[in-house]
């Protein structure tokens, strides 16, 4: 089998691992680097649950192969915590009931973390907007959109009115 | 759902990536952003024997106005152009398009140059470069040739672009302060792709349409111009009325594609639909 | 303080937000893969599957002849007018839709295995298929199974006598058609399980991601022909079934087999191309309904006929009944029908197997009888929630003319109070100014009511061969003074772990944290049924407070002899036993009980004092209600429907959990906008599927659904013993018939209605091309 020896910085910790390059970065992950966390709904890039963030950009995980991500720095949400302390939107999602069964979460999570992140305001048709690129059959998004606007205010990125 | 094996290249150097496409012919594909290519390769509707990645190539990864060109290199990725890249009316597009195309996660990685390159029908970039008149910079390993957008789309998904050929600069011209520009899409969900796109520009003078283009996508298996109908509008005031006339021949001009969205009826409706409120939307 | 009714963040979480939870694909990680082969055809013989030439060492293929000696899946129906067919694990002779698993390969990677499944040297004889349920009726149709030679797997049939009659003396006859499009449940974790074998026990534990472990564990055990305590199943985080993984499918037992024969650990992880062509579909009905009225807008009779397309097989262990039956039973809904005719058949044709799915095939019931509402009321110029409120039950109980009991509920309340919430007057001003301006807006209600909680005695009148109903909680205190209650239902994100916690933690004095819930384990837990069909608080929650409340009178015994006071006197509160002023910790009771038993003697005979209890609940069924507005903009000119209000008032008696309770109500009203809008499998003529991705097939984003206000009523009734009502389907049954309502409102001017779902862009503007609206 074809395979490469690379190392992955994932959540600032190196896995120096062997991959073939036909695996997806997701795959990757899950399999060599043990971060089972992200989730693969559906490994055509519709979806979202495989969402992480390499280099400050939200990416699908299903749509990028390990080998490409060498040298780059990526996060996923096991990275998100501090221990067993909640990072601020984990824990609106959580105080809001942001998920049901879960699977689509971590995706969900990445996805807002990064939007939480840019400098930029969040109002209401950006925050519909992004998150429209994740897939969740239980919650109607409804609380997924109230954690994460609760979590923008608590983190003075939230405004009423389209930005600027 | 997992791809077939191929043979991976990370080359440094478009030299050296023309090199292994000269190489490997046929069976080589490039790998850009990849948003298309991996989900085709996840079906095995594609299984390249060998993938050569041009993500590592800083050379590619460039986007300025130059003189009267606006200058795409083969790595700008779809989010470069949701903050307005340029002011004025020709940003204010380019940002409206981008922000229609796939979810956030894609258009990080996703390539301005990747869209032309596979040509499908439904890209919102592919109608964008044959309706505003783009140019083509493609290099194979012994030289480089320009392509004229209208050149560009053969069939579905094909190009002019040839085996040992790269994609590696798309050029848009940068018109003048006359001319305004319209984008409207319709797709039943958020970031899918279109059942119809319109693509319009047309330069004002005097309180009258001096020269328009329209460009429709998703209807057919290219991208096309809706020539009559911007015929139709030269020395015609901006309204409804001029956008109507249009918009019928808009809808009449090409021969529909039928899927399983739309039948040859809904495209036409579609076409009429889409084209009328991106010209709306040009002189709002 | 009092626990249930509190809305308490979920005991669940945190481990999932950490990105901690332990899906089957992440328990799965070092098996051996397997990959089916699938059919590429929709019908055809078999005539060989090989091995490529050079098969690479280590890995294996299976095929209809290595697993012949196994049973066939074949759930049964006690009715003379069902045909009980068997499924095989692996064909040998025939295939019968495109997707069935006709081979399985064994690979060190799932990439290796897809290669080798791609291999395989698969040579079928095509032969005519069919997929269209009225094209499997109609004479020289394919037969699919010799059993079944018209292709009707099922049929149930009634016709009171008086129907004929109210039908001959009615005013007014509505008579409506009506069509349903196939949908596929897809929760965002396909299907999916992993089985090892233990060398040490002889033992295999299937890990799989599924709603009903123990069945699992029975249907495999059966097909498999082996000892059933030789199998534990376990369903880990599960995530989402909506009924999709309800039924026993051939892979599971297939895995256990390759197992056991091959000591050693198997797995197969579904991508979403299986779970969209090969898993289960659903809602693919037709349905002629008729109805008798009088001048003044009341039902006297209705006469429905409804085919459902079951697919090439009869899911197991709720048959390919649970549509067409469920149709038949449930028709009339929350509406007074005096007289009752109904025919159901369950179709069988060459495409993927039917199972339930979130609803069941109230979703399209409820469409059929509110359009039918809207149309007479249209016809006999009424009002239609004037003739609404003349049809609905208003005392109860109610029999209904299939024979279930309607419990107490609030059917003309909660629509009175949605009228009022969506400001029908006011709407209909800003419906006139839009419409001036070529803007078509409208607003569509349903009523309806949400059978939950079905026990022993619903299932039993389906003449099943396999009786769900009932559940049994074991609970336990450990010495230290936590509780566990060990559950034979298997939530997969309903929360169930907090609802539970906190009925058991009211019963016993102590706080929700202190309580463990134990799920989804053959091994650990009592044999139940599992979650489906909205019974979880009802049922399991009803098992959990009575064995609460029997381990609270075991804890007031033991604190009596500790603080030397009667038992009727103990009460549990905050984590203590009180007697007047003196108390002791429950924790220091639970220590005591296990180890000083010297202190109390053997009160029972039993050797010890026993902080144990088992308790089991199965309710005849109590159903909850709701009614749903929906507010809609549709664009003529594309067809595309905005929503641009939700409303929903919802009645499932007392809420444990608020917080919970609107959760679900979120999730199935999303479910339901899918119905209504976007969601359709679709086949080709030859039974090739064309929506085998999620660009094809268009579950919503965050970006279609609107926001979804909830209004709360709580109504108590006697059928259920916490009081609590489920209501994990009403969502999804109650959003189609608003939608279509509020389109068919919003198109009233081109003199069109929705008799169709999806209603999708496409099919409005060919309702209304080459129409005008009428001024």
């Amino acid at each position: 089998m074809n395979t490469r020896h690379i190392t992955l910085n994932v959540n600032g910790t190196d896995h120096a691992i062997e991959v073939e390059p036909r695996r997806t970065l997701a795959d990757t992950l899950r399999d060599q680097c043990g971060l089972t966390g992200t989730h693969l709904g559906c490994e055509h890039g519709v979806c979202g649950a495989c969402t992480i963030i390499v280099d400050d950009a939200p990416v699908r995980a299903c749509l990028m192969f390990g080998v490409q991500a060498e040298g780059r720095l990526i996060r996923t949400v096991e990275g998100l915590a501090d221990g067993q302390t909640l990072s601020p939107l984990q824990q609106s999602f959580w105080d809001n009931h942001g998920l049901q069964c879960g699977f689509c979460t971590p995706g969900f999570l990445m996805l807002a973390t990064w939007l939480l992140e840019r400098e930029t305001m969040i109002d209401e048709a950006e925050l519909r907007h992004v998150l429209s690129s994740n897939l969740c059959r239980c919650t109607g998004y409804q609380n997924i959109l109230k954690a994460v606007r609760e979590a923008a205010k608590g983190l003075g990125k939230w405004t009423e009115s389209a930005p600027a | 759902m997992k791809p077939a094996a191929f043979d991976y290249y990370a080359p440094l150097t478009t030299e050296a990536a023309l090199a292994l496409l000269a190489e490997h012919g046929e069976e080589g594909k490039i790998l850009a952003g990849g948003q298309s290519l991996v989900p085709t390769m996840a079906f095995r509707l594609a299984r390249p024997a060998t993938l050569i990645d041009i993500n590592r190539i800083a050379s590619l990864d460039f986007c300025r106005a130059d003189d009267e060109v606006l200058r795409i290199g083969a790595l700008t990725r779809h989010a470069r152009f949701e903050t307005p890249f340029l002011p004025g009316p020709l940003g204010a597009l380019l940002a409206d398009v981008a922000h229609n195309i796939a979810h956030t996660p894609i258009r990080s990685r996703g390539t301005f140059c990747g869209s032309l390159a596979h040509a499908d029908p439904a890209s919102e970039w592919c109608c964008t470069a044959l309706t505003l008149g783009a140019t083509m910079v493609v290099a194979n390993h012994v030289s480089e040739r320009r392509v004229a957008v209208a050149d560009w789309f053969q069939s579905l998904f094909t190009t002019a672009l040839q085996p040992d050929e790269l994609l590696t600069e798309a050029r848009l011209p940068l018109r003048d302060e006359s001319w305004r520009y319209g984008f409207y899409e319709f797709n039943r969900r958020a970031g899918d792709f279109a059942l119809a796109m319109s693509v319009v520009a047309l330069r004002l003078e005097g309180g009258v349409v001096r020269e328009a283009q329209i460009g429709l996508g998703g209807v057919g298996t290219t991208p096309i111009l809706a020539k009559d109908a911007a015929a139709a509008l030269i020395g015609q005031a901006p309204g409804e009325a001029a956008w109507g006339i249009a918009a019928e021949l808009a809808a009449t001009c090409f021969e529909p594609t039928e899927d399983i969205n739309a039948s040859p009826e809904y495209r036409r409706d579609l076409v009429r639909a889409v084209t009328k409120r991106a010209l709306r939307k040009a002189v709002a | 303080m009092k626990w249930s009714g509190q809305r308490l963040p979920r005991l669940e979480d945190p481990a999932l937000l950490r990105g901690e939870g332990s899906f089957t694909a992440d328990i799965a990680i070092g098996a051996r893969c397997v990959r089916f082969v699938r059919s590429p055809y929709a019908s055809g013989r078999i005539v060989s599957i090989k091995p490529p030439p050079d098969m690479p060492a280590g890995t294996l293929l299976v095929t209809g002849r290595d697993v012949a000696q196994l049973g066939a899946i074949r759930p049964t129906l006690a009715r003379f007018n069902y045909a009980a067919i068997g499924q095989p694990v692996l064909p040998l002779e025939r295939v019968h839709f495109v997707g069935q698993a006709i081979a399985a390969v064994v690979a060190a990677t799932p990439e290796l295995a897809e290669d080798l499944a791609d291999l395989v040297m698969v040579d079928i004889d095509p032969e005519a298929a069919v997929v269209d349920l009225d094209a499997a009726i109609a004479p020289g149709a394919p037969v699919l199974h010799a059993e079944s030679p018209g292709n009707v797997l099922v049929e149930g049939k009634l016709r009171q006598p008086a129907c004929d009659e109210a039908f001959a003396g009615a005013t007014h006859i509505e008579e409506l058609g009506l069509r349903s499009r196939r949908q596929n449940a897809t929760p965002m974790e396909a299907r999916g399980g992993c089985a090892s074998f233990d060398r040490a026990t002889g033992r295999v534990r299937l890990t799989a991601s599924c709603q009903m472990p123990h069945m699992l564990r029975t249907g495999i055990a059966t097909v498999l022909d082996m000892p059933e305590a030789d199998l534990q199943v376990i369903a880990p985080d599960v995530g989402g079934g909506f009924g999709q993984k309800m039924a026993l499918f051939p892979e599971y037992p297939l895995l256990v087999w390759l197992a056991r024969r091959h000591r050693g650990s198997f797995a197969w992880i579904e991508d979403r191309n299986e779970n969209l062509i090969a898993s289960a579909h659903s809602r693919d009905q037709r349905h002629v309904i008729r109805g008798a009225f009088d001048a003044d807008g009341t039902l006297r009779a209705l006469d429905v006929d409804i085919l459902s397309n079951v697919g090439a097989f009869s899911c197991y262990p709720i048959t390919c009944g649970v549509e067409p039956l469920m149709a038949l039973a449930e028709y009339p809904g929350p509406y007074k029908v005096p007289a009752y005719a109904a025919r159901a058949r369950g179709i069988t044709t060459n495409t993927c197997p039917m199972a339930p799915y979130r609803g069941v095939s109230r979703p399209i019931i409820t469409f059929g009888i509110e359009r039918l509402m809207e149309r007479a009321a249209q016809a006999l110029g009424v009002d239609p929630i004037a003739l609404r409120r003349r049809n609905l039950v208003s005392s109860f109980p109610y029999r209904t003319a299939t024979g279930m009991t309607l419990d107490a509920a609030s059917y003309i309340e909660a629509m009175d109070l949605a009228a009022a919430a969506a400001d029908l007057p006011g709407f209909r001003e800003r419906q006139a100014v839009a419409r001036r301006a070529g803007r078509y807006l409208g607003i569509g209600f349903s009523v309806f009511n949400e059978r939950t909680g079905y026990g022993t005695p619903a299932f039993a009148a389906r003449s099943m061969g396999i009786v769900p109903g009932y559940e049994v909680v074991d609970i336990a205190m450990t010495p230290a003074g936590e509780v566990e209650a060990r559950i034979g239902a298997s939530p997969h994100g309903q929360g169930l772990r907090t609802t539970l916690a906190q009925l058991i933690a009211d019963r016993l004095g102590m706080a929700p944290a202190q309580v463990r819930i134990v799920h989804g384990d053959t091994d650990r837990t009592p044999y139940g049924w599992g979650s489906f069909a909205s019974r979880g608080m009802v049922i399991a929650g009803g098992a959990c407070q009575i064995a609460a409340d029997k381990l609270a009178e075991r804890l007031r015994q033991a604190a009596a002899v500790v603080l030397q006071a009667s038992a009727e006197t103990i009460v549990l509160r905050d984590g203590q036993a009180f007697a007047g002023d003196a108390s002791v910790p429950i924790a220091e009771l639970a220590r005591l009980a296990h180890q000083r038993s010297d202190i109390f003697g053997t009160p029972d005979g039993e050797g010890r004092f026993n902080l144990a209890e088992t308790a089991s609940y199965d309710p005849g069924g109590t159903f909850s209600n709701a009614c749903h507005v929906a507010e809609v903009e549709v664009d003529a000119e594309t067809g595309h429907v905005r929503i641009e209000r939700y409303v929903v008032v919802e009645d499932a008696g007392r809420l444990i959990n608020p917080m919970i309770a609107d959760g679900q109500v979120h999730g199935g009203v999303a479910q339901g906008i899918a119905s209504a809008l976007f969601e359709e499998i679709i086949y080709a003529e030859d039974g090739n599927i064309l929506t085998g991705s999620l660009a094809d097939y268009l579950p919503p984003t965050a970006a279609e659904i609107p926001v979804i206000e909830i209004i709360h009523l709580e109504t108590i009734s006697d059928a259920s013993i916490t009081g609590a009502k489920g209501l994990g389907e009403g969502g999804s049954i109650g959003a189609p018939a608003a939608i279509a309502n509020a389109i068919s409102d919003a198109l009233a001017p081109f003199g069109v209605d929705i008799t169709e779902l999806p209603a999708t862009p496409a099919r409005i503007r060919a309702l209304l091309r080459g129409r005008e609206p009428r001024a």
